[in-house]
């Protein structure tokens, strides 16, 4: 199939951007977007044009390296699947496809379509950890977790950090990163004696980056490549409450 | 580089190598020994030390956390955006430990025994029976930071089997064990970022080790995004960077997986143990077309359930479900009736390539086996099916365009581990003094045989439990080192800025991409499944002339200022022709098959691999020199488990 492409190009930081239209030829259904990317990539470099920078690395859907916002909709319209999980079957011959990055001011575009992530490391650092240093550990079978809430702090777990939920947000929200790892360790009893503190200093801490607030659109988990449900900003909500002191 | 005079494929024999470091005495109170004898750092002399991690995987992550939690100050470099972006986030299907919580016969010993055999006998004994030891710790610890491990009804945790074992000892959390164990690590990590003991340089490539006055004291990196050329310097050097499987361009690892930083150390000084075993794991999805970036894997944790099969007749094209079931050929289970389709990697990879190679093989190109779940869904329904595996189905729907709960999947062998990785003593310190070397990288548990779920295993034992307490050992002596030799930063430097501007000199007529999968197409042509001398002198014929076109008209646009994709991807293949060159030298002058190395000359009358005890049961460990690679032998003995020729009948 022949597509046209429409990508934004920006040559770093300080280049205001633009959207660039390029022609690709005998795509294969099979083919992975990011090998049609590749593929456009190889013709620019040897015609001398700068390829499109794009992030992306274990090309498996799990890293969460990569991640563009295609024909509007962050990782594609395919639901749970990352960009690079996203096949070229579901395109027609002579469609037309806008590429996108991330866009929100915590996540500064790099070039064309990279941008820092490095606020989700930030937030992380605030609290989504448990506080246990290597070797001080007891048995394995010391602490029997039941299995429905180590099945539901997994489901939390799955989050990947791509960063489509800020992408995808009409507000710029972090919520749904931020509430699934504060959910993941919350739910299990290992997490317990941190729970609060760490709800209040990751929340803290993603307001400090820049991102708005959460007004339960929705469009955040409609995007998600792991399909992290809306629960996890109610459950993130209530911990929040009950580490801040009531003024 | 290109212009060297002496014939390709040449080598010489230098002096014997041997560990020095495990201790004597019964096998199971060594690790004890070497951490009771290991010197240790006082406390407030740990803040002074300056400790250099390279790599966020699951060996670099769970270092760097542990050493910054020790008190050491440590610089933490990888090349993604964010450290939990490592390539073991992809790992899916378990991580083994000798807990024996089935009461199923196992034990440290078991799982020891297990390795040892599994890697065809091929690796240290000491070593392989530590990480046997730690890995109950691992469980422990990685519980203990919140993994969301499998568990059963009752709240305790659930296991299963992998190839190449009898007993049930792999834990899992569903088919993503490698991120939940990776995001332990990262959250450690981060924990100690906040904490100030670990400064974090993502987006940072290293290109250059820099050795002064013997010892490894610090790297040469990229900052990927300015393009800046910086020094770190420290007191001790970790490489934890991850396998170089990429050299076949085509593979299961992640696009960035690189030799680089291991074989600019190499170059330094360190030497290079067995390069040539490579794993090829039997279950990934077959390659579709020309443009095939990578290769996805199917985990081998679905040959628990999924049986392996093909047309019993040569050239049978109707679809699966028309062929009955006295015209299908299970071979595992007819060939290896007691482990079935559990048998090791290196044994169901060669067994579908010799179905396919009989011309029974199945989709495009004839060149894939069918993995079959039909039997598991009637058994099981498919509720638990989709329980256990759901997210590999998913993923290999999206992939392939077909469902696999009513069509088998079509799987073939890709290339997925390197065994080989810089050589490394008890103490995972490498030939160069503070040059220590954890996880992928290095060569030292596996023998020429990875078992599966073995590999997470190693790497959080060589990360959270091993190299802490072996580098305390090198660093009580830190106050001794002598100043950095200016010298030696700035013609490290000069090394890096160097090759930089002779890529973005040539402005040829092809891509570094082109080159790469050149490379890689006549490395599994030559250097694959299996070898021959034939094949292996053909490759090293092609490999330099391939290399000297490569230097000579590789085309890499843009600068070196500023993000540079297309420059970090020729740098990289640039270090992969190098290293293709020493894995193919390497691979001929074992003229023995063992493990993942199977050498056509060298098989029994069943074709399974033969070894040559008599003459092959060393450790290679290549020394770079300008005049072609010299050969040091480590003997290895087997005090503990018989030396025998494998069997999975
Ligand atoms: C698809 C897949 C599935 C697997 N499944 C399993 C499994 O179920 N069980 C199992 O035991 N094993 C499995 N393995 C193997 C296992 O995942 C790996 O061997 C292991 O995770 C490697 O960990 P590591 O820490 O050594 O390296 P990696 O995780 O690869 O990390 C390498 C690190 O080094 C950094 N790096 C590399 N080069 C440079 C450079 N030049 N400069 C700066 N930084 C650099 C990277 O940024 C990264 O942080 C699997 C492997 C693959 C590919």
């Amino acid at each position: 199939m022949n597509l046209t492409l429409k990508i934004w190009r920006q040559d770093g930081p300080e280049d205001r951007g633009r959207m660039v239209t390029y022609q690709v030829e005998d795509v294969s259904p099979d083919m992975s977007f990011l090998e049609m990317l590749d593929v456009l990539n190889e013709r620019l470099t040897l015609a001398g044009e700068e390829p499109v920078a794009f992030d992306h690395d274990c090309r498996e859907g799990i890293c969460g390296m990569c991640g563009m916002v295609i024909n509007g909709v962050a990782h594609g319209e395919q639901r749970a699947t990352t960009t690079c999980q996203l096949h070229m079957r579901h395109f027609k011959d002579g469609d037309t496809v806008t590429i996108e990055p991330w866009r929100a001011a915590p996540f500064p575009v790099i070039k064309d379509l990279v941008v820092d992530r490095s606020a989700f490391d930030r937030i992380i650092q605030a609290g989504g950890f448990i506080s246990v240093p290597a070797g001080s550990a007891p048995d394995a079978h010391s602490i029997p977790v039941p299995k429905n809430a180590a099945d539901a702090a997994f489901d939390a777990a799955t989050c990947i950090g791509c960063g489509a939920c800020v992408a995808a947000c009409p507000n710029g929200s972090a919520s749904l990163f931020t509430a699934a790892k504060i959910t993941h360790l919350g739910l299990l009893p290992q997490g317990q004696p941190e729970r609060a503190s760490r709800a209040k200093a990751m929340v803290e801490q993603m307001d400090a980056e820049g991102f708005g607030g959460c007004t339960n659109t929705g469009e955040c988990t409609a995007v998600c490549p792991k399909g992290i449900p809306l629960d996890a900003i109610a459950q993130m909500n209530a911990d929040y409450l009950k580490a801040s002191p009531t003024s | 580089m290109s212009g060297i005079l002496r014939r390709a494929g040449e080598w010489r024999v230098g002096a014997p190598i041997a560990d020095t470091k495990a201790p004597a005495g019964p096998i199971e109170e060594r690790w004890d020994t070497r951490r009771f004898e290991a010197k240790l750092v006082n406390p407030a002399n740990k803040r002074k030390l300056n400790v250099i991690v390279v790599g966020t995987g699951l060996a670099g992550g769970s270092a760097a956390a542990t050493l910054g939690e020790l008190g050491y100050n440590v610089k933490s470099f990888c090349y993604q955006d964010s450290p939990r972006r490592a390539h073991s986030i992809a790992a899916q299907g378990g991580i083994n430990a000798a807990k024996n919580y089935r009461g199923d016969g196992d034990s440290v010993f078991r799982l020891f025994y297990d390795t040892v055999k599994g890697g065809d006998f091929r690796s240290r004994e000491s070593n392989v029976y530590r990480l046997a030891q730690v890995s109950v710790n691992i469980i422990d610890q990685a519980v203990a930071q919140g993994v969301p491990f499998a568990r059963e009804y009752g709240g305790l945790l659930d296991t299963r089997s992998f190839g190449g074992a009898q007993v049930s000892r792999t834990f899992y959390a569903r088919g993503q064990t490698g991120q939940q164990l990776l995001l332990g690590a990262y959250q450690a990590l981060e924990r100690q970022v906040a904490a100030g003991t670990v400064e974090m340089h993502t987006r940072h490539e290293m290109l250059e080790l820099i050795v002064s006055g013997g010892r490894a004291r610090g790297v040469v990196v990229r900052d990927m995004v300015t393009g800046e050329i910086e020094t770190h310097l420290a007191d001790a050097v970790v490489l934890a960077t991850g396998g170089y499987g990429n050299v076949f361009y085509l593979s299961t690892n992640a696009k960035g997986c690189n030799t680089t930083a291991i074989w600019r150390a190499h170059r330094r000084g360190a030497y290079f143990g067995n390069p040539c075993y490579t794993q090829i794991h039997p279950t990934c999805i077959p390659v579709s077309g020309d443009y095939q970036s990578k290769l996805t894997l199917m985990s081998e944790s679905l040959r628990n359930d999924g049986r392996v099969w093909v047309p019993l007749r040569k050239g049978d094209d109707r679809p699966p479900a028309q062929i009955p079931e006295d015209e299908r050929d299970y071979y595992l289970e007819r060939i290896y009736p007691s482990f079935g389709n559990l048998v090791p990697r290196d044994i169901a990879s060669r067994a579908a390539k010799n179905v396919c190679d009989e011309g029974r093989g199945v989709g495009p190109g004839g060149l894939g086996v069918y993995l079959d779940f039909a039997d598991a869904i009637a058994r099981l329904g498919r509720e638990a099916v989709e329980k256990k595996y759901g997210n590999l189905f998913e993923m290999y729907e999206r992939i392939t365009g077909e469902n696999p709960y009513e069509v088998p999947m079509r799987i073939y062998p890709a290339v997925h581990y390197t065994m080989g990785g810089l050589w490394v003593d008890y103490d995972l310190q490498s030939t160069i003094p503070g040059l220590f070397v954890i996880g992928e990288a290095n060569f030292s548990d596996h023998g020429a045989n990875r078992l599966g779920a073995s590999a997470l295993m190693q790497g959080l034992a060589d990360g959270y439990f091993v190299l802490p307490t072996t580098i305390g050992d090198y660093l009580a002596g830190a106050t001794a080192f002598d100043q950095v030799d200016q010298d030696a930063v700035d013609e490290a430097v000069d090394r890096v800025k160097e090759k930089i501007s002779r890529l973005l000199a040539v402005n040829g007529t092809r891509t570094a991409d082109s080159f790469h999968r050149e490379l890689g197409r006549l490395m599994w042509d030559h250097c694959g499944m299996e070898r021959t001398e034939e094949s292996l002198r053909k490759a090293l014929e092609r490999i330099p002339e391939l290399r000297e076109e490569f230097w000579n008209n590789v085309k890499v646009p843009g600068d070196s200022e500023g993000l540079n994709q297309a420059l970090e991807r020729a740098g990289r293949v640039a270090d992969f022709f190098e290293l293709a060159e020493l894995m193919c030298v390497d691979a001929l002058h074992r003229s023995e098959s063992c493990g993942g190395h199977f050498r056509a000359e060298s098989q029994d009358a069943d074709g399974e691999a033969l070894r040559d005890d008599d003459n092959f049961a060393y450790v290679a460990a290549w020394e770079w020199t300008p005049d072609g690679p010299v050969l040091h032998k480590e003997e290895l003995d087997y005090e503990y488990v018989k030396m025998t020729q494998r069997s999975y009948k």
